[in-house]
């Protein structure tokens, strides 16, 4: 019975998997960011829909809704993040002149134009994000199911804004051991599901490689505010942290570090917290050594260097 | 076949909606709700989830209940009399049964009566309409019966819902809901026949979520409150706004928590340009000024199932 415990296949120098190599952050090729700026700040703004019948999830996102079907309450409260959350946060990023990656299920693309057309007026960059909350990616998918997801994902998304669609990020950082080849072989070029770095890195896939790019979980509003419920300036005091760790090391190291902030309509965007994301913005530009960018020019730098020394 | 969603509301973005102005050129309609509720002892089983986490007789839980009826609710009507706020009650009815010195004392306050229920042991959850059409009928009536005064607001009790409860609110003469939390403004909620608006009931500074679950200090939640009406203050110079304070006595009442209350009370009744009103009050002059633009958008509603 306790056999499978005392046999070790995967027990060898190195991860125990093929995805990424292992490569210390501290070891890794100095990048430098335009014109020598310490952090890249990556703003990202999940436009998410959460859908009432999801009531039996192999994977639970964090905001999945957690009371009895019919869940009116919480459905509303998600909604409210579409309705004025992202309008608040639009103001704010406007004002200091910033601009965001959203990570856009397909359902929300469809469900709420006017927040598509707002973000396309302001040049923002666009991730696909899965279909909806619902719909998690995990192992017990087939894979043509899940490419189903991944294709009309990425079909919807490309259609609704015209743009061409490069970044990927799952519900929830929610994969199967075939999201990553299905999003290389979909044509992806960087995905954000894994929780591993403060830096971009390769990932190789049997039909061909991906950029990993760390999207923050950790001092996330999601994270911060509502899985470790914490206060809105406890939730300013890590930002802060963190960003000023990661700008002392890009000196340090003489490489650039990027800064993650994943703003979340429904979570910050509330009236009681919104205030927090515009001091802690302010006070990041103010430092300076900032190159605020999106995603894919995040990755095109990384790549440019990486790839070609 | 389940709703994806509840396809009773349209969808009115911030940055694209009527403008509404309060009386008197207010920027924020505040309105405070009390829940004063029952729950019981022994429950009825079945309702799909235990009422208490311990087995019969849950001592320490159903007292911490019931001292915000013995303390608590005396401390929060004294601070709201002191600033001169009106609540809006979110009433058990059988508390007009059990504790009528409580709903007398609310009637002498000028409080706004509305229904949560019956008792907030009883779910709706999985009746089907006669059965909640009763649950409607009785709490109406035994709240009117009580307090002379006509109930036209109605929040579930426990929150508890069916598909179709919202339809038969307008029969009984419920003319508000707070089921529904998707905005900072009233809006028209689609049912059969009859009219119904939603009131904001802002749930994320509810002092049962904060304190109560998340187990923030009082002066975090006090904070928290400010905040949410300092920014619907700044907002409420272009676009009229509610701040809604949900209390529940055996929270807020508690001695090393009711401070906070009038901490906030403090801050917000020293601002000029707020109404302080009761729900019905922000839902009579919606229903007055408001209601039929807006209702100009609620075609188009319709829930949608997979």
């Amino acid at each position: 019975m306790t056999a499978n415990r005392l046999t070790y296949p995967n027990r060898r120098l190195g991860l125990d998997h093929k995805w990424f190599i292992h490569e210390p952050t501290i070891e890794r090729l100095p990048i430098v960011w335009p014109q020598g700026q310490r952090v890249a700040l990556w703003i990202t703004v999940p436009v998410e829909f959460f859908p009432m019948d999801a009531t039996a999830l192999a994977v639970r996102p964090l905001g999945t809704l957690d009371r009895d079907y019919p869940d009116y309450w919480s459905y509303s409260n998600r909604d409210y993040g579409s309705r004025i959350g992202i309008f608040r946060i639009m103001r704010i990023l406007d004002a200091l002149g910033l601009r965001a990656t959203a990570a856009v299920n397909a359902g929300a693309a469809t469900r709420y134009p006017r927040v598509m057309d707002e973000l396309l007026q302001r040049g923002w960059e666009f991730m696909a994000s899965g279909i909806d909350m619902g719909q998690p990616h995990h192992g017990n998918l087939s894979v043509e199911d899940e490419r189903y997801l991944i294709w009309t994902a990425h079909e919807v998304l490309a259609k609704v804004t015209g743009k061409n669609i490069a970044g990927w990020h799952s519900p929830g950082h929610s994969q199967s051991a075939h999201t990553l080849p299905l999003l290389a072989e979909r044509g992806f070029e960087y995905v954000t599901d894994w929780a591993n770095d403060d830096l971009p890195y390769m990932m190789s896939t049997p039909a061909g490689q991906l950029c990993a790019m760390p999207l923050t979980y950790e001092w996330s509003d999601r994270a911060l505010l509502v899985h470790h419920n914490l206060t809105v300036e406890d939730y300013e005091a890590q930002v802060m942290q963190a960003f000023h760790r990661l700008h002392g090391e890009a000196g340090h190291y003489k490489g650039g570090r990027i800064l993650s902030l994943s703003v979340s309509p429904w979570v910050l965007g509330y009236p009681h917290r919104v205030s927090a994301l515009e001091r802690v913005l302010t006070r990041i530009m103010e430092v300076g050594s900032v190159w605020h960018a999106t995603g894919m020019e995040i990755v095109a730098t990384f790549k440019a260097q990486v790839l070609h020394s | 076949m389940m709703m994806k969603d509840p396809g009773r509301y349209a969808y009115l973005p911030l940055i694209d909606r009527p403008r509404i102005r309060w009386p008197n050129g207010a920027r924020v309609a505040f309105w405070v709700a009390p829940n004063i509720e029952f729950y019981e002892l022994n429950p009825p089983d079945g309702q799909g989830r235990a009422t208490w986490p311990r087995p019969y007789p849950d001592v320490l839980n159903y007292s911490l209940r019931d001292y915000g009826n013995r303390a608590g609710v005396w401390r929060v009507m004294e601070a709201l009399e002191r600033f001169g706020v009106r609540a809006s009650v979110s009433l058990n009815a059988a508390v007009c049964d059990h504790l009528p010195d409580i709903v007398d004392q609310c009637v002498r306050l000028k409080w706004e009566l509305f229904s949560h229920g019956v008792y907030n042991t009883r779910l709706i959850a999985g009746m089907n309409e006669d059965d909640v059409r009763q649950v409607i009928r009785d709490s109406v009536e035994t709240i009117e019966r009580h307090s002379g005064q006509d109930v036209v607001g109605w929040l579930a009790p426990a929150i508890s819902a069916t598909e179709t409860f919202f339809d038969l609110l307008p029969e009984f003469g419920i003319r508000y809901t707070i089921d529904m939390v998707p905005d900072d403004q009233p809006i028209p909620i689609k049912v059969r026949s009859g009219r119904l608006i939603s009131v904001p009931y802002s749930t994320e500074i509810n002092d049962i979520r904060v304190m109560g679950v998340r187990g923030y200090p009082p002066e975090k939640w006090a904070a928290m409150i400010k905040a949410c009406f300092d920014q619907l203050y700044r907002e409420g110079a272009d676009n009229g706004m509610v701040v809604c304070m949900p209390l529940h006595p055996f929270v807020v009442g508690q001695p090393h928590r009711i401070a906070a209350l009038y901490d906030v009370l403090q801050h917000i009744t020293s601002h000029s340009d707020v109404w302080l009103a009761t729900a019905r009050e922000i839902a009579d002059w919606y229903y007055q000024h408001y209601y039929d633009e807006a209702l100009r958008f609620q075609p188009s509603v319709k829930a949608t199932r997979a």
